[in-house]
């Protein structure tokens, strides 16, 4: 029977090779090529052209600002969450995930509804009498955008470690004399590294390459690579220059794989 | 075993082909449809009831949002749609790459007595002997702007780059319509390749950057109706909407000139329902449908004998509605640019967009 | 010192949620303001309930989304159980390959799977429409399977499945009646994994959808760059109404056969 399992694989092999391998190397034909077909770099040198640059950078900056703000908010809310074991902790996992289960656009819609010039939060504020707030169609709505999305992911990894470290190493800690802030670096830290780097790329990654939240909450002022991307397909109809582009956001996501990789090595060595 | 394996293999497979399958065919059950690609709420849905109601087929409605949006689907022919309604230059940029099927006018009576003579004439700009093309809509680019909100009439483009309006101006989210403004306060063609004049008209538009509050294109009108700014670039068609909605609102074509369209439907070389198509066409001209359309969508409407229906005296004279472009002498329409110039425009814009 | 730390982890928590919920609570609000615009109260109004039951195309949207999402979570739940059963009894290096392929939907961007999968349907000269976002939906919701099937395959002890042949079950009886219902938390968790995903997606549907044929997402996308409709709110709200009516009775109902299955997890 053994000898024979691995042949079950083929239809998911196929599969994989026909929606994944497959479509991968068609956009790296496309973004090698140019319109008659020939050999060229020009569509990935591209990104170097002004526009695009500025694009990427800005990706980079704003999906980095919202992967350190949903870090340092998430990793408080799940060592508390992870502290209250028991029956209760599947209902608060359920929360969380609640709101991913209300449509992603809706829930991006919401903050427009709610930061515009005339929307709720500015009413509220002169009701109140204080002055306007004005980040609607800035790269602050952009990032808040950003954490609001994608906090449960990062939230939920982080929850997942932490609750998988082992109370009496802590109270061995305790014991040794060492007091919460060197238990905490030394020992909780570390533990949930793991949770660490799978909720950065959860998080990374969706920010650096979204075109709707610029969209919905940048006003169409603020070009991320992501837009660019989109455009380049459904409306300048240039597809080689925009697999080229792809390529290039697709080197940066292998890069982020690639340095939590060597982190995670690094921390499970010490 | 084998032979297990093999039953397994079989149920799965034939579960998967039986799934897909009958997935693909939903949509083709019924074979008697038209297939319409249309701007966003530019039709009257009860005539496309009545439509249905009238000569039993189906109309399957899909929308795009500018005409550049629009080109690339139909291009690529994956998505595969009967009857569009472009613009201008986008006609000639498909007639040009061979897209357009040519109209059998014998089957098009409606259209041939009820749109106007000088439309026709227009539309030989961008379509030569009116081979392809019926003109549905049409208008000019203005400017939109609440009276409470300025302390000036608002007659120029210029103003579009007056730091009193920061945050208040909304400009068009579309290459030729955002290029079109700042290459008419230079006095410039709207269809320029020239580099020089075009890379002023690049930095003026990231000068006037900072003041815009966003790039939109359809939300321009809820926004103008809400209050959310004072000034927008917006298509003449949702003037008379929008001052109905808020009183406030005022239209105005700059004083240096602006680009007059035309949205003609076309239907498309390789539509499947082509026959089908042409009914559509010629349906949507009849005098009474393209009245409910132009009481529903407020675009200037080329039907004469639509216009002769408006009981509205006050909007059939409206000069809103209805502009007498004789009074302008600084009209242009856009013509296409060409592969290059498409790219050239585009690269530019997207400097414009990322800075 | 214990009280106040207490307190404190109470706010931070409380904040937190209210970040999450309040701009679900503010369109919820609004999906009863009588008043078109979102600044305005005009009133308490059922109308856009009403004008959302009427209206055809979201409601066909609607209809779209969950068939797609049952179906493709669903094959992808065959395909996804088949290929774990199959990576079991693999060699070591085609595994890791095989596992490499999985991962790639899953950390690659959403933005690039869906151009790829649109070259590949126009390139195979596919037409756009139902069937190309039910493949692309089961294409990245295998992986989703794949990972939490995975794990409870690796739990299970394979001398029952033996022990059941050398009593004489034939090898698919000895499967659907000993494997499967120990894979069956697993599967069920990706399923409902891939369920979710499908829901939510909007970006590798954007790309391959065809004409005149819409999820929710990519209406809701449509409707929101002319200018929301407020039936959208109302819409929202009857989605999240129902997920947490749903999430209630999952939650209250088997009391029991929960902390039993946790009983078991921690004895594990």
């Amino acid at each position: 029977m053994k000898s024979k399992k691995h042949l079950l694989a083929a239809p998911y092999a196929a599969w994989a090779v026909i929606f994944i391998v497959v479509p991968l190397c068609m956009i790296l034909y496309y973004g090698l090529t140019d319109k008659s077909g020939a050999f060229t770099l020009k569509n990935i040198l591209a990104i170097a052209t002004p526009g695009h640059a500025r694009a990427l950078w800005r990706s980079i900056l704003l999906s980095l600002i919202s992967t350190v703000l949903c870090f340092l908010l998430a990793y408080p809310l799940a060592m508390i969450l992870a502290e209250k074991k028991g029956n209760s902790h599947g209902f608060i996992i359920l929360i969380f995930i609640l709101p991913m289960w209300m449509n992603f656009l809706l829930r991006t819609l919401a903050w427009q509804t709610l930061l515009e010039k005339t929307g709720v939060i500015n009413g509220i504020l002169a009701f109140l009498g204080l002055p306007a707030l004005r980040i609607i169609n800035t790269s602050y709505a952009i990032v808040l955008g950003m954490v609001y999305n994608f906090l449960p992911f990062m939230v939920l990894p982080l929850y997942n470690a932490l609750s998988k470290i082992d109370e009496n190493v802590i109270h061995a800690a305790e014991d040794l004399g060492a007091n919460r802030i060197q238990t905490f670096f030394h020992i909780i830290l570390p533990l949930s590294v793991p949770g660490i780097i799978s909720g950065v790329t959860m998080v990374f990654v969706p920010a650096l390459t979204t075109f709707v939240i610029s969209t919905l909450l940048g006003g169409s002022k603020v070009l991320l690579i992501g837009n660019v991307i989109e455009q380049e397909f459904t409306q300048a109809s240039n597809w080689h220059l925009g697999s080229g582009l792809s390529i290039v956001l697709m080197i940066f996501i292998l890069i982020n794989m690639v340095l939590t990789a060597l982190f995670e090595k690094d921390e499970s060595g010490t | 075993m084998v032979t297990d394996l093999k039953k397994i293999w079989c149920v799965i497979i034939i579960s998967l082909v039986i799934l897909i399958t009958a997935g693909c065919g939903a949509g083709e059950e019924n074979d008697n449809v038209v297939i319409v690609y249309n701007w966003g709420e530019y039709i009257d849905p009860d005539m496309l009831d009545l439509f249905e109601e009238e000569t039993g087929i189906h109309v399957i409605y899909d929308e795009f949002e500018t005409n550049e949006t629009m080109y690339p689907r139909v291009e690529a022919g994956a998505a595969e749609y009967d009857v569009v309604c472009p613009s201008d230059y986008m006609i000639s940029k498909m007639i040009q790459n061979d897209l357009l099927l040519e109209l059998d006018f014998e089957k098009l009576p409606n259209a041939r007595q009820n749109i106007g003579a000088q439309y026709w004439q227009q539309s030989e700009g961008f379509d030569p002997g009116n081979r392809y093309s019926v003109p549905y809509c049409w208008g000019t680019v203005g400017i939109l702007y609440n009276r409470t909100m300025v302390d000036e009439p608002i007659t120029s483009w210029k103003q579009l780059w007056d730091e009193k309006y920061r945050d208040e101006i909304l400009m068009q989210d579309s290459v030729r319509d955002a290029f079109m403004v700042a290459e008419k306060i230079y006095g410039y063609s709207m269809n320029t390749l020239d580099e020089k004049e075009l890379l002023t008209v690049r930095d003026a538009l990231i000068d006037q950057k900072p003041l815009v509050q966003a790039y939109v294109i359809d939300q321009v009108r809820d926004k103008m109706i809400g209050g959310e700014a004072a000034i927008g670039v917006i298509y003449s068609g949702e003037a008379i909407y929008t001052q109905y909605e808020n009183s406030d609102l005022e239209y105005v074509i700059p004083e240096e000139g602006t680009n007059v369209w035309i949205d003609s439907w076309v239907i498309l070389k390789n539509a499947p329902h082509q026959e089908n198509a042409i009914k559509f066409i010629d349906f949507m001209c009849r005098s009474d449908v393209a009245l409910k359309n132009f009481e529903y969508i407020t675009y200037s409407t080329p039907n004469e004998a639509a216009k002769a229906l408006i009981e509205d005296e006050e909007i059939k004279n409206s000069p809103v509605a209805f502009p007498d472009l004789t009074r302008y002498d600084n009209l242009e329409t856009y013509i296409y640019l060409g592969e290059e110039g498409d790219m050239l425009y585009n690269e530019l814009w997207k400097e414009v967009k990322s800075y | 010192m214990r009280k106040t730390a207490d307190f404190a982890k109470k706010i931070y928590t409380a904040l937190i949620f209210l970040f999450l919920y309040a701009p679900i609570a503010t369109l919820i609000v609004l999906s009863f303001n009588a008043s078109k615009t979102r600044a305005k109260w005009g009133g308490f109004t059922m109308d856009w309930y009403l004008s959302l039951m009427q209206d055809e195309t979201i409601l066909d949207a609607l209809g779209t989304t969950l068939l797609i999402a049952f179906l493709s979570a669903l094959i992808a739940s065959v395909i996804g159980t088949v290929a774990c059963i199959a990576m079991s009894g693999m060699k070591r290096r085609s595994r890791t390959v095989l596992m490499g392929i999985t991962n790639i939907p899953m950390l690659n961007a959403d933005i690039v799977t869906g151009i790829s999968l649109m070259l590949l349907f126009i390139s195979l000269g596919l037409r756009f429409g139902f069937g190309t976002i039910l493949l692309s939906h089961i294409t990245f919701n295998i992986p989703y399977v794949i990972l939490s099937v995975l794990p409870r395959m690796k739990q299970l002890n394979p001398s029952v499945y033996e022990a059941a042949l050398d009593l004489g079950a034939p090898p698919l009886t000895a499967f659907f009646k000993v494997t499967l219902p120990d894979l069956m938390p697993g599967i069920l968790s990706g399923f409902l994994m891939a369920f979710t995903m499908s829901l939510d997606d909007f970006i590798i549907t954007h790309f391959t959808k065809g004409a005149g044929i819409n999820t929710l997402s990519t209406k809701i996308y449509t409707e929101v760059r002319k200018g929301i409709k407020p039936e959208m709110y109302a819409l929202s709200t009857i989605i999240f109404v129902t997920v947490l009516v749903l999430l209630f009775l999952i939650n209250m109902t088997p009391d029991k056969a929960q902390r039993k299955t946790d009983g078991k997890e921690e004895t594990a």
